[in-house]
């Protein structure tokens, strides 16, 4: 979980850079950037999730 | 620049240091009092090794401007990715030319990197753990993305390669020092996990109070003073701002940093009763942080509601993080310095107004990619070093340091040795 976490992130900033080399007009550029972004949060997201305290082990101090 | 703009960006460059002593004052007052020494401690161990390596090699993968860089070829257009620059200043006349006031103003701001961690890994980090990661912090992971942004890199050229408006545009350093550190001590928070006791009652964090607010309230006021001065000696450095700018990136800072700790003081006031005397620091700071990427380019009007808007963000950052995610974060460094500072970015993107003839439109688009490769890039990249070095050195303290105090574990003395020390101090938690 933690490694898919980790390759999302590199992998959307993948996105946002192919974006940026490949396409020239404004439009598909800045949606595929923002696509790239939005596959940042799924990575972060999951990053977090896999930092996440479970309640028992909270319990426990 | 000229001679005006040279005489005061050296003022300016030699201000900055308060903002260095304002963020180890709140990092200190924000924790408990037998931590105090060490966080003190830590900081100024982290500034000199920040200053040592960027001396050492920082300096030789930051570059500057113009100067020697290796860049790869892609579609025709380069990406400039990394400088060649001499390590250990070699060659490099310290005489103030622009290059050598470069070499000053990132000296310092580096230190200002270093210490943000330090503030999520309070009450728990190891002083040696802490300097292995502020060497290399400010080593390699710092003067990277400053090459990219401010030293002529892909980000700063993404105007003139791609039509993205001025290119990513950061000033004052809002993503090259503040996000950087935030998202460092991010990863920090992850690695140490809490501190003993946080999280014990049924899952809702145990409320671990600051030792010394006036420390913290007294060192926004420092802060503020070095926040001026890092963001105007940025924009003449690195926007080529005339002089007289340094007036519209002053009211700017300040009305930021009034705003942030406006908001928040207004927001705890409805929701509790009362100001919140720490959140509505962090406001402040917070203010600041987002100041820092459009200062020079933002009217005071977008100045102000940038600072609003930071100020909620520390509050639903600071609670998001502590109540939902389990982020132990005793001095709010990732709600203030990450999220702040990826406002900012996005702030300039939004309100920014550049003078005519710089590039036009899309500037917003150059923002987000800058903020897409501090998440995308920076975060896996700090992320996984300092999972490395923690396995060469353990980052946590052993859980009689976090029991006795880091003070007397790590450095044998208190604080405030004439303080009366209640047994339960000690006690088992």
């Amino acid at each position: 979980m933690k490694l898919a976490g980790f390759l999302l992130l590199l992998a959307g900033w993948g996105l946002v850079l192919s974006a940026v080399i490949l396409l020239a007009s404004p439009p598909p550029r800045a949606a595929f950037v923002l696509a790239g972004v939005a596959v940042e949060m799924l990575g972060l997201g999951l990053m977090v999730r896999t930092h996440l305290i479970p309640h028992t082990e909270r319990d426990r101090g | 620049m000229t001679e005006a703009a040279t005489a005061l960006c050296v003022l300016f460059i030699l201000l900055s240091p308060f903002a260095i002593a304002g963020i180890a004052l709140i990092n200190s007052g924000l924790i408990r009092s037998r931590s105090a020494a060490h966080s003190m401690m830590a900081a100024l161990c982290a500034v000199a090794i920040a200053a040592g390596m960027y001396f050492v090699c920082g300096f030789a993968v930051a570059g500057y401007s113009g100067g020697p860089a290796h860049a790869l070829w892609i579609a025709g257009r380069p990406w400039d990715w990394i400088a060649a620059g001499p390590l250990f200043l070699r060659g490099v006349a310290l005489n103030g030319s622009p290059t050598s006031l470069v070499v000053l103003f990132e000296m310092l701001s580096v230190g200002v990197a270093a210490l943000i961690p330090l503030g999520a890994g309070a009450e728990r980090w190891r002083l040696g753990a802490s300097c292995a990661s502020a060497a290399v912090l400010a080593g390699w992971t710092w003067p990277l993305f400053v090459h990219w942004a401010w030293a002529g890199g892909w980000l700063a050229q993404m105007g003139v390669n791609y039509g993205l408006g001025r290119g990513f545009v950061d000033t004052g350093g809002a993503g090259v020092i503040h996000v950087t550190g935030g998202l460092t001590a991010l990863s920090i928070a992850w690695i140490l996990g809490p501190r003993r006791g946080r999280y014990a009652l049924h899952g809702m964090p145990t409320a671990i109070p600051g030792h010394n607010a006036v420390f913290v309230l007294f060192g926004c006021l420092l802060a503020w003073v070095g926040w001026i001065a890092l963001n105007a000696s940025g924009a003449l450095l690195f926007a080529g701002v005339e002089p007289g700018r340094v007036v519209l990136i002053g009211v700017n800072t300040t009305l930021a940093a009034a705003a942030g700790t406006l908001s928040v003081a207004a927001i705890t006031r409805l929701r509790f009763g009362k100001p919140d005397a720490s959140l509505s620091a962090n406001g402040w700071v917070g203010g600041l942080v987002a100041s820092s990427a459009g200062c020079a380019f933002l009217t005071p009007v977008a100045a102000a509601v940038t600072g609003v808007i930071a100020g909620a963000l520390v509050i639903f950052a600071v609670e998001l993080l502590e109540l939902r995610l389990s982020v132990d974060d005793p001095a709010g460094a990732i709600s203030v310095h990450a999220i702040g500072g990826i406002w900012g970015l996005i702030a300039l993107g939004m309100f920014g107004h550049f003078p005519p003839g710089a590039g036009d439109g899309q500037q917003w688009l150059a923002q987000v990619i800058g903020v897409a490769t501090l998440l995308g890039f920076v975060l896996p990249l700090t992320y996984g070093l300092n999972r490395l070095l923690n396995r060469l050195i353990p980052y946590r303290v052993a859980p009689e340091g976090e029991r006795q105090g880091m003070d007397l574990f790590e450095l044998g003395a208190g604080a405030y040795p004439d303080f009366v020390t209640h047994r339960d101090e000690f006690g088992q938690r």
